[in-house]
């Protein structure tokens, strides 16, 4: 079995699998229950100043499929509701009792720099392996001037980095918010705020859905509702980008990464590290199944790792970076066309109507005398989109097929048909 | 069409061997990758599942479902193959539709289960179809060494566990080949491509095991020799003898035990070279009974009756099993019990009593008879154990006793299967004692 401990921040993990900042890291109790079903790690839920927080009831909305199986969760709650005192207690008591195990602790404050410091240094002194700052909660919290208040302003991130890399000597991590322009400016900020390592992403601002009863959004708290944070697989590749661009961007490159958003199977787990993390976060799969769902990322991973040769979990991680290019450096004499296996395909007719109605018109579906339907690519008409190939609800049954061509490796800029066409080309 | 003419008795190619073999492919064809995520996708991942509860060796099916449904099948079948080494005869012979399957929660809102079985065997099958090492690693060599007498599915499953923990293993086998009722006795239909044969390679696959075939109880091996050079023995002899009609020309020519029909069928390469009657006549309600019924009438018997002296309900076969004798076209009577054959040296038909139950609840016959003319009746009244090559150890009501560490009254000497009382008589049963009896045994030998 291949070895899956990893290093982040300087920090080493038994596994990539940390549980994110959230219910499932409130408390001791579940800290300890997590840690006996196989997590490397805690991002302990966000402490604040005393006094606590106080939340409401009705926290959750939900974005299912119409298998009623949960794409999404949006949530009203905010940060730790209990004192500070207790959670330092139990973080104390769990770091002695797993000493193998990561505990990092999440904090926000008031942009103050009296505020950060002290919150920090006393987290710190509870013995926590790094600190994570929460710069993103969407709801809320930035109404009164932290989470993404903080976190979309970076300047904030910057200095708060800062403040609290001054009141500290134990790895920093700043958590950057999804609900910006552009991620760079602020992994750019934390980066050079003093950050050891950038988490991502916080959950992205929404409203899930509507009772159209009441006409209220949401979780309906008494006849209102608000935005909150979604997370779940739906964002995964929200935050699969955003990781992707930190890990290439030459301003944010040297940053190591903790992947967050969506993260359900192994498979996401690896792409997330292909892509630049080193190492994960993991709540919405947990809060559905349990911890258990760590018994699949562990093993679904070293499984794909001896089959793929990998002895080490570095040796995946930021593989895929390379290629993640601009758009301007694609090939565009490269083509591909759909090819349809006729032995495999029920007839349910669907590639032949999207690709009719919202493509190229290049299925063509033809009675067989016989009797039955054939779906036929017509190969002067297929631009090799890949939407028939996503939408065929049997695997392998459409492949895309590179065509073999001499034309060399030709991208826009070089395009003869391009008006902006570089004249030194 | 041809003109249908009347053959002599046991005949074999009553049907086209191309029909035949059809007749004799997968019973529940596998699982294509399409149909394995559908339904893999339907398991909600219980947590505590019933399912599990169910399975006598604790399968962690949610486990290894939510594996296949994340492209994890190889995983999955670790899963499987760490409760129930097995798992792929299990997911073939296993009677889902009541132990896993029918403790499903789908069945409360859909009646409609999770298709278990064929997911297992998804699993499995995608595994040893990659030809990789061995699963399962060796514990450092405790220098003991263990006998087991019988290759069958308890047997082997002890040998596999015993040789994980560390253990040198003997398995002392009677016939030529090893798996037991895997191999001789489950229906041809259940066990396609000799996969018995493919598991017990696969299982072998741990090191440490070896079998030494044509040594039986009895005959040329003793009891009493093989606990004296082995430190702990395993007994997992199942039921070697059967039961008998008690009736008058019970050993005419066409009454044969429905087990040795169905061994017969399992060892022929080309199933159309076996012999079957026109009239069959199949006297029993188990599994095994239907297993003959149905296999007889594949083989192209012209009728076959399947007879039992209750009703359906008192049937131990499953209502799968009952509904698949009867879309094979297999008559079905019941409360009726054989009282005669009729034979002239050759069997030529059988009498049967109707029965009832009296006030008192009691099985009785009304006097009322009726002839079926056959050629060859299935006797599958169930088997017993062969008590006499296991002196020293006590047996109560038909099977060997042990205690909750399936040691039996003599000391160091432990058994489990069919031989034993622990759940129902399946392979899966067979296979949880054979197992737990290694692990019960690894512990005798730490202490003893």
């Amino acid at each position: 079995m291949a070895d899956l401990s990893c290093k982040i921040a300087g920090i080493d993990s038994l596994n990539p699998f940390w549980l994110a900042s959230a219910p499932p890291t409130d408390k001791k109790y579940n800290v300890v229950r997590a840690f006996q079903a196989g997590w490397g790690g805690v991002v302990w839920k966000t402490l604040g100043i005393d006094p606590p927080v106080v939340n409401v009831s009705s926290r959750y909305g939900a974005h299912h499929d119409q298998n009623r199986r949960l794409l999404g969760i949006n949530n009203i709650e905010l940060i730790s509701d209990r004192p500070l005192a207790l959670n330092l207690q139990e973080i104390r008591e769990c770091r002695a009792e797993w000493p193998d195990h990561v505990i990092i602790g999440s904090m926000m404050a008031p942009i103050e720099e009296r505020a950060w410091k002290d919150l920090a240094q006393q987290i710190a002194e509870s013995g926590v392996h790094g600190l994570e700052l929460n710069l993103g909660c969407p709801h809320g919290m930035c109404e009164r001037g932290m989470g993404s208040a903080i976190g979309q302003v970076p300047e904030m991130v910057e200095q708060v980095t800062r403040w609290v890399k001054e009141a500290v000597d134990i790895p920093v991590f700043t958590k950057l918010t999804p609900n910006i322009t552009n991620i760079l400016w602020s992994a750019e900020a934390a980066l050079k705020g003093g950050a050891d390592a950038v988490s991502l992403i916080n959950t992205v601002n929404s409203i899930i859905s509507v009772d159209l009863d009441q006409m209220v959004p949401e979780p309906v708290v008494d006849g209102k509702g608000t935005h909150g944070g979604y997370c779940g697989s739906a964002v995964k590749p929200i935050a699969l980008n955003m990781v992707a661009e930190i890990a290439r961007a030459p301003e944010t490159r040297a940053l190591e990464i903790s992947g967050i958003g969506g993260i359900t199977t192994w498979k996401d787990a690896a792409e997330f590290m292909a892509l630049g993390s080193n190492a994960v976060q993991v709540c919405t799969a947990a809060m559905i199944y349990g911890f258990r769902v760590v018994d699949d990322l562990v093993d679904g991973m070293s499984q794909w790792m001896d089959d793929q040769g990998y002895t080490s979990v570095d040796q995946f991680t930021r593989k895929a970076v390379p290629q993640v290019a601009n758009w301007n450096e694609l090939n565009m004499n490269f083509d591909t066309k759909a090819v349809i296996d006729p032995d495999k395909c029920i007839e349910c007719g669907r590639c032949h109507i999207a690709c009719e109605d919202t493509s190229h018109q290049a299925i063509a579906m033809n009675a067989k005398p016989e009797g039955g339907k054939e779906f036929v690519v017509i190969d002067e008409e297929c631009v090799g989109c890949n939407l028939c190939y996503h939408i065929c609800p049997v695997p392998d049954c459409i492949t895309m097929e590179p065509v073999k061509t001499d034309k060399p490796y030709m991208t826009w800029p070089q395009h003869p048909l391009n008006p902006m066409r570089d004249a030194a080309e | 069409m041809t003109t249908q003419q009347a053959k002599p008795a046991l005949q074999s190619g009553q049907m086209s061997a191309g029909a035949i073999a059809d007749n004799f492919t997968d019973l529940h064809p596998p699982f294509s990758t399409l149909q394995a995520m559908a339904e893999s996708n339907r398991c909600l991942y219980c947590y505590d599942a019933p399912c599990v509860t169910a399975c006598p060796t604790s399968i962690d099916i949610p486990s290894f479902i939510r594996k296949i449904s994340t492209g994890n099948p190889d995983g999955a079948a670790k899963t499987i193959l760490s409760a129930n080494i097995m798992g792929g005869t299990c997911a073939r012979a296993c009677p889902t539709e009541v132990l896993c399957e029918q403790a499903c929660v789908r069945n409360v809102a859909e009646d409609e289960a999770v298709e278990i079985g064929s997911l297992q065997r998804y699993a499995v099958d995608h595994l040893m179809a990659r030809n990789l090492p061995h699963p399962f690693k060796r514990a450092a060599a405790t220098g003991k060494k263990i006998a087991v007498i019988g290759a069958g599915p308890a047997g082997l499953s002890c040998a596999h566990r015993a040789a994980m923990l560390g253990h040198d293993v003997t398995v002392f086998e009677a016939k030529p080949k090893p798996g037991g009722l895997n191999e001789y006795g489950l229906a041809a239909y259940k066990m396609t491509n000799d996969f018995a044969q493919r598991e017990v390679e696969f299982l072998l696959g741990i090191g440490g095991i070896t079998i030494e075939y044509g040594k039986a109880l009895g005959r040329n091996i003793a009891l009493g020799d093989i606990k004296a050079s082995f430190d702990a023995v395993f007994v997992g002899v199942g039921l070697g003898a059967t039961n008998n009609l008690g009736l008058a020309g019970e050993a005419a020519s066409g009454v044969d035990d429905a087990i040795d029909f169905i061994e017969e069928l399992r060892q022929a390469s080309d199933k159309s070279t076996m012999p079957v009657g026109n009239s069959v006549v199949v006297i029993g309600g188990g599994n095994t009974a239907i297993d003959a019924a149905v296999q007889a009438k594949r083989l192209g018997a012209d009728e076959v009756t399947l007879v039992y002296r209750r009703g359906p309900e008192n049937m131990s076969a499953t209502e799968f099993e009952q509904e698949l004798a009867k879309i094979n076209g297999v008559i079905v009577r019941y409360w009726a019990k054989p009282v005669e054959i009729k034979a002239n040296g050759r069997l030529m038909g059988m009498v049967f009593e109707k029965t009832a139950l009296d006030d008192s609840g009691k099985l009785v016959g009304t006097g009322e008879t009726f002839e079926i003319k056959t050629d060859q009746v299935l006797k599958a009244i169930g088997q017993k154990i062969k008590t006499d090559d296991l002196a020293g150890m006590e047996i109560s009501g038909g099977k060997i006793v042990v205690d909750d560490t399936y040691q039996t009254t003599a000391p160091g000497i432990f058994a489990g299967g069919d031989c034993i009382k622990s759940g129902e008589d399946l392979t899966v049963q067979s296979v949880e004692d054979g197992k737990c009896a290694a692990i019960a045994m690894d512990a005798f030998l730490k202490t003893a």
